[in-house]
């Protein structure tokens, strides 16, 4: 796939008490965001297991995002930390692949916060846009 | 418990690469509960190494599988029609089960996945530690119930050794001093006096000299 015309797939796992509702109130305020983000919604990111992100990268998503309450405001009181520990984790499983990591994120948003999560999705973009596509889906050719 | 720990991806891929298709084979048991080799474990280290392989133009298949328990024949049966179709297995088992499939199936490759690294048990959420080294005859119960083999940085059946300081084994300061806990726990159940009695060397015999142990039970033989 040619660089130029590469737009990044990126899947987002959306807290539902947060990210996702801020994402709707991004639709409702009109604020735009790339519509490069396959945003899926969970009950709480501490549902999410390191198996998700490998699953999701292994086919072919280019970057992933996972979106969860500020550290402190879990409606399940710690699942966005225990999300924390697993992303970085999976983040140490990419870099012994010989994968970037950057392909993988965490923030935390409120459900007030439209405009960061916007803007972190705009960042999530471009820096997966640099990266350019998974090399898991270029068929193995690791790109230099 | 038997507790164990995934080897690195790089380390595995090197040991497989020269196999075209790969059964990634989990235990149910200990390495499930100690999260080095379960259902989970597979599924992220399968994955890994799918990515890490295509990302090296090397042509692995990986095929992922978890029975009950790799260390007992009536277990592994489930796993025989898809330890055949393989041309090698990657196991997440302990090293007893890593061994129960190689007597087994006498003409596959059969690779172990973890490191497998003491019989210990869950002392908070991620962290385990170790507590019996398999001696071969326990002697725990002159110790209040903690273990001067596994736990005294010198073995010592007669301590402490003089070098703790406050409740810090003097070997590492990360550790507590075995025996400050022996004597504290001995205290607290009312049998300090056994520590008055001076202990004979440790027969070693039962332990790890004269190569692996085997135990006999008549009773329960056909
Ligand atoms: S004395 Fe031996 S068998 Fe008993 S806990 Fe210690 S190492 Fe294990
Ligand atoms: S300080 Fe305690 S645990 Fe450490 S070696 Fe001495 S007696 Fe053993």
């Amino acid at each position: 796939m040619k660089q130029e015309n590469f737009e990044p797939k990126i899947l987002a796992f959306c807290c539902h008490y947060c990210a996702y509702s801020s994402a709707d109130l991004a639709g409702s305020m009109r604020i735009q965001y790339p519509p490069n983000v396959r945003i899926i919604r969970t009950p709480c990111t501490g549902r999410l297991e390191t198996e998700y992100f490998m699953k999701a990268l292994e086919n072919g998503a280019d970057g992933v995002l996972v979106a969860g309450c500020l550290e402190g405001g879990c409606h399940f009181v710690e699942g966005n930390l225990c999300a924390k520990r697993r992303v970085n984790y999976t983040r140490e499983i990419l870099e012994e692949i010989g994968m970037e990591k950057e392909r993988l994120r965490m923030v935390n948003v409120s459900a007030a916060m439209a405009r960061p999560l916007a803007d972190t999705i705009i960042d999530m973009v471009e820096t997966v846009r640099k990266l350019g596509p998974s090399p898991i889906r270029q068929n193995g050719s690791l790109k230099k | 418990m038997i507790i164990a720990q995934r080897k690195n991806i790089p380390d595995l891929l090197a040991i497989v690469k020269d196999h075209k298709k790969l059964l990634v084979l989990g235990c149910g048991t200990c390495v499930t509960v100690c999260l080095a080799g379960g259902v989970r474990e597979v599924s992220i280290i399968a994955s890994a190494l799918r990515m890490s392989a295509k990302l090296k133009g090397l042509p692995l298949e990986v095929e992922e599988l978890t029975i009950e328990r790799q260390c007992d024949n009536v277990f592994l049966e489930q796993a025989a029609d898809a330890i055949k179709r393989n041309d090698a297995v990657l196991s997440l088992g302990c090293g007893a089960g890593v061994q129960a499939i190689a007597e087994r199936y006498t003409n596959k490759p059969v690779y172990a996945g973890l490191d497998t690294a003491f019989i210990g048990i869950l002392e908070e959420r991620g962290v385990w530690t170790e507590k019996c080294a398999a001696c071969g005859a326990c002697v725990l119960h002159e110790y209040g119930g903690i273990c001067p083999v596994t736990r005294c940085a010198k073995h010592m059946l007669n301590g402490p050794c003089s070098g703790s300081r406050e409740d810090r084994c003097e070997v590492n300061p990360e550790r507590q001093c075995a025996w400050q806990l022996i004597y504290k726990r001995l205290k607290d159940i009312g049998q300090l006096d056994r520590l008055k009695k001076i202990k004979p060397p440790k027969n070693w015999n039962r332990s790890q000299s004269g190569g692996y142990r085997t135990i006999i039970r008549e009773d329960h033989r056909v």
